[in-house]
């Protein structure tokens, strides 16, 4: 048994928590479900439903730049895309992604504990969730038509535009709150439910990195939260706050926005590291090194977010002093993301590495992160960041480190944790294919943007110069190739879904608890609650591994 | 004010459930009464106070008072005084988060205008 | 850890009674409205810094009175929710639901004293977009956007507050939450005490100006 001795029988031969007859029947034992395991389910299928709608946005907004001027799209119209690419792509699918589908799925079972501290809460955050997503697709179809603001909102554009901003605003602001509740609930989890002898220090990273992740959720979304009810006041009563015509100050409105955003941006990338700490040691066959380090920079990583919102608004006009401070800032962050990278190639070498797909994405996202993590040094460096702002070397860097970091490790999570969750496995040798597939799909995309963007392109332009042509086409060229890889990708874990063979309840010879549970895991994941000895990651008492292969 | 009262749970899980059931810790009705006549003696100084110039260090009066009278409020009403010292640490990540980004807003502010 | 060894009824009453984790949860919650309120005082403390003049002429508008009379209301509605937790824990059940009703009285009067402020300024034709608000400085009408909002949204963290106790009381009265089951209570106490410190905090920096 993992995680040392123990004192767990066999938890074998008990029904998965998929045909456990509970109160409900049917749909309704998912619309009203409280257990962790059905809720990370459903908000699997909502997410990569949002990711697919907004992916296929992406690809139209590619398909539009073939081709200075119109190609096949009015202006508007790739105005109103630009935006609802970008807010789909982050309110309902990165800060969620990870936190919401894997955190509740895999949180309580990697603690020792049967679910949630607030289950009923747990749900409630899911259907707010839905709820934000719905009322964002209402505010398509109603008032002045979709709006055209980019995904930041500045005022005073979106308090001038006649698009239906109230409303998207406000789906926003209900899905900060089913952020918060998520935080608050893990925070709860982590502190009350740890199983006996989980201390803190053996808590598996990942579970580290989702309590950094929370407290930022706890304590920087209700600053977005007001800000965005200070729109919808605006656009309403015109009460003047951020309006510039009668005293307000837009550059305020651009701090509350980024002191909540750029924390965001660690709500995004802290759980996918999270993932990472826990795929490496698995395939690695080796204890994590560094594991104190990386439990500690995750909350470094939280920490120092909170001071570099600053270097969003570097050609806005703020003062040069809070410039020279926010740029300074700026650097910290690269310590503790560094001290991570480090640790992880750290416990890469003289290790077993086992390249299998979770593991190949992992890789993916080193080498993809490396590139995102370097060029935002040279944005977050004053006299470079003049010359780069608001071009595509701006978007191929945050493509780089969200796409590149949340996105890569959503998919690797998917295939890490695909055979306990439902008990089947997928097609090893495709699943491959397709990491490779959106590994060159994804740099094709990106990569040009960088070239394109240093030599001058603006982002969110609807048309450009003839000279920048050739690297729109092969930016294209690329979506092209990387939409195909994520097309294969799902299809390839569809089929094993369907008629995968059934998943042994420890495939990769994990060594934290989930991987103690059956595949998929009982209702209430363990009968009796376990008692950990070791850390997370002893590979010294693995027993399982001999359903590998 | 009862010490036995305190309840001693310092945790986090991994150890000991005392604390899952909440214990009685709040003071008696009496302290209660004397900390809201404080306050509202507090109330009585900073409107006093207020009548009188004090130039640029008016505010900071007036912050001064309202910050000691929260503190009545959270350390008795709330009885954060008497409870897991987990609930202070996390009062205080709160207030220094909110500190810091508003210095930090401040000094674009301050040197801007 | 003392229910390793025990059985599954006792892990049960850890699910589903955990008074410190209640707690824990609702203190997370009182985060978040502080960092509510903190984006607003961000704010707040931006434009008075821009137009310091602007704001002490706009405070003499208000009822210095009205805004202590309305101090004094909140403090004491405090008071009695923290006194109706001990009558509680004295097992003195019909005296916890008495001070709890005068917290609900004393939360009516303060809209009550609300709405006449409110609409006293909106008779001078103080409000946004209003006539008197056009033709005042740019300092006045932002102190004036900032009051409207500050103060409108802690009106409406009263109302919850209110409602919150409000469910509490029916849960006093169906011996739901009793002597030793009192967390629920414990809770709506501490949201309203948040909403009271907010008060503390705007009273001097919307009526204390001079």
């Amino acid at each position: 048994m993992a995680n040392g001795t123990i004192a767990v029988p066999p938890q074998t031969a008990e029904i998965d928590f998929y045909n456990v007859r509970g109160r409900h029947k049917g749909i309704l034992s998912w619309l009203l479900t409280i257990d962790h395991k059905r809720i990370g389910i459903l908000y699997l299928g909502s997410v990569v439903f949002f990711f697919l709608v907004a992916m296929t946005i992406g690809v139209f907004m590619r398909l539009e730049m073939l081709s200075p001027g119109e190609t096949f799209m009015k202006p508007q119209t790739y105005n109103s895309l630009f935006t609802l690419h970008g807010v789909i792509m982050i309110f309902l699918f990165i800060i969620p992604a990870v936190p919401a589908v894997f955190g509740n799925f895999f949180l309580p079972i990697q603690l020792g504990a049967q679910d949630v501290q607030f289950p009923k809460l747990n749900l409630l955050s899911w259907y707010l969730y839905i709820i934000g997503g719905a009322l964002a697709i209402i505010s398509l179809f109603s008032g002045g038509g979709i709006m055209d603001t980019g995904w930041t909102f500045y005022v005073p554009y979106s308090i001038r535009t006649t698009t239906n901003v109230s409303l998207s605003v406000f789906a926003a602001f209900v899905l900060g709150f089913a952020t918060i509740l998520t935080g608050l609930n893990f925070i709860t989890t982590i502190h009350r439910l740890r199983c006996p002898g989980m201390t803190w220090f053996r808590m598996p990273l990942f579970a580290w990195a989702l309590y950094a992740t929370s407290w930022i959720q706890v304590l920087a979304t209700p600053v977005i939260g007001i800000t965005l009810v200070l729109i919808i006041l605006e656009r309403a009563f015109g009460i003047g706050v951020f309006d510039p015509t009668i005293g307000g100050d837009p550059l305020l409105y651009q701090h509350m926005f980024w002191i909540y955003s750029h924390p965001a941006v660690y709500i995004m990338i802290l759980p996918a590291m999270g993932v990472v700490s826990e795929i490496i040691p698995t395939f690695s066959k080796k204890a994590i090194f560094g594991y104190v380090p990386i439990a500690i920079s995750s909350l470094g990583i939280a920490l120092v977010g909170y001071l570099v919102w600053g270097h969003h608004m570097f050609s806005s006009g703020i003062s040069d002093t809070s410039r020279v401070i926010f740029s300074l800032l700026t650097f910290f962050v690269a310590l503790p993301s560094g001290i991570k990278v480090f640790n992880w190639v750290a416990t890469l070498y003289k290790g077993s590495i086992d390249v299998t797909a979770p593991m190949l994405y992992v890789l993916l996202f080193i080498f993809i992160f490396s590139i995102g993590g370097l060029t935002g040094l040279a944005l977050g460096a004053l006299n470079t960041d003049l010359h780069l702002t608001d071009t595509y070397f701006v978007v191929g860097h945050f493509h780089y480190v969200m796409f590149g970091g949340m996105g890569i490790i959503f998919f690797a999570s998917l295939h890490y944790w695909f055979p306990k969750m439902f008990g089947k496995m997928y097609n090893e040798k495709v699943a491959k294919v397709a990491a490779i597939w959106i590994g060159i799909g994804f740099n094709t995309l990106y990569f040009p943007m960088f070239i394109m963007g240093y030599l001058g392109m603006p982002r969110r332009y609807y048309d450009y110069l003839p000279e920048f042509q050739t690297y729109h086409i092969i930016a294209t060229v690329g979506s092209w190739i990387l939409v195909s890889g994520i097309l294969v990708m799902f299809f390839n874990l569809l089929q094993g879904l369907r008629k995968g063979r059934k998943a042994p309840d420890n495939p990769w010879g994990g060594t934290t608890l989930e991987w103690t549970v059956s595949s998929p895991p009982p209702m209430e994941n363990f009968k009796i609650i376990p008692e950990v000895t070791t850390g997370p990651y002893d590979h010294t008492h693995i027993h399982g591994q001999e359903d590998n292969k | 004010m009862e010490n036995n009262h305190l309840n001693g749970s310092d945790h986090g899980g991994h150890g000991h459930d005392d604390g899952h059931i909440a214990e009685a810790h709040h003071p008696s009705y009496g302290i209660n009464v004397l900390v809201w006549i404080g306050l509202l003696s507090l109330t009585a100084i900073t409107v006093a106070v207020a009548g009188i110039n004090l130039g640029s260090l008016a505010l900071t009066v007036a912050l001064m008072i309202a910050l000691v009278k929260s503190m009545f409020v959270i350390n008795f009403f709330m009885h954060l005084k008497f409870d897991n010292k987990v609930f202070k640490i996390f009062l205080g990540i709160c207030m220094v988060t909110f500190a810091v980004v508003m210095i930090l807003t401040f000094f674009d502010l301050t040197f801007r205008f | 850890m003392s229910y390793n060894t025990d059985t599954q009824e006792i892990q049960e009453t850890i699910i589903h009674r955990d008074d410190f984790g209640s707690k824990m949860g609702m203190w997370l919650f009182l985060f978040t409205e502080i960092l509510l309120f903190g984006g607003l005082f961000i704010l707040y403390a931006g434009y008075r810094y821009i137009y310091s003049d602007g704001f002490a002429a706009a405070a003499t508008e208000l009822d210095v009175l009205l805004g202590t009379i309305n101090t004094i209301i909140l403090l004491t509605s405090s008071l009695t929710v923290v006194l109706a937790i001990v009558a509680l824990q004295k097992n003195n059940k019909d005296l916890s639901l008495f001070f709890l009703w005068i917290t609900q009285a004393c939360g009516l009067i303060f809209m009550i004293n609300k709405y006449f402020e409110w609409g006293a300024k909106f008779h001078h034709g103080i409000y946004p977009k209003g006539p008197a608000l056009q033709n005042m400085s740019e300092g006045e009408a932002m102190y004036f956007g900032l009051y409207f909002v500050m103060t409108g949204l802690h009106g409406l963290h009263i109302l919850v507050g209110m409602g919150f106790i409000g469910y509490v009381m029916y849960k006093i009265k169906k011996d739901v939450i009793t002597a030793t089951n009192f967390q629920k209570l414990e809770n709506s106490g501490l949201y309203w005490h948040l909403v009271d410190i907010i008060w503390i905090f705007l009273f001097p920096l919307f009526y204390l100006i001079h």
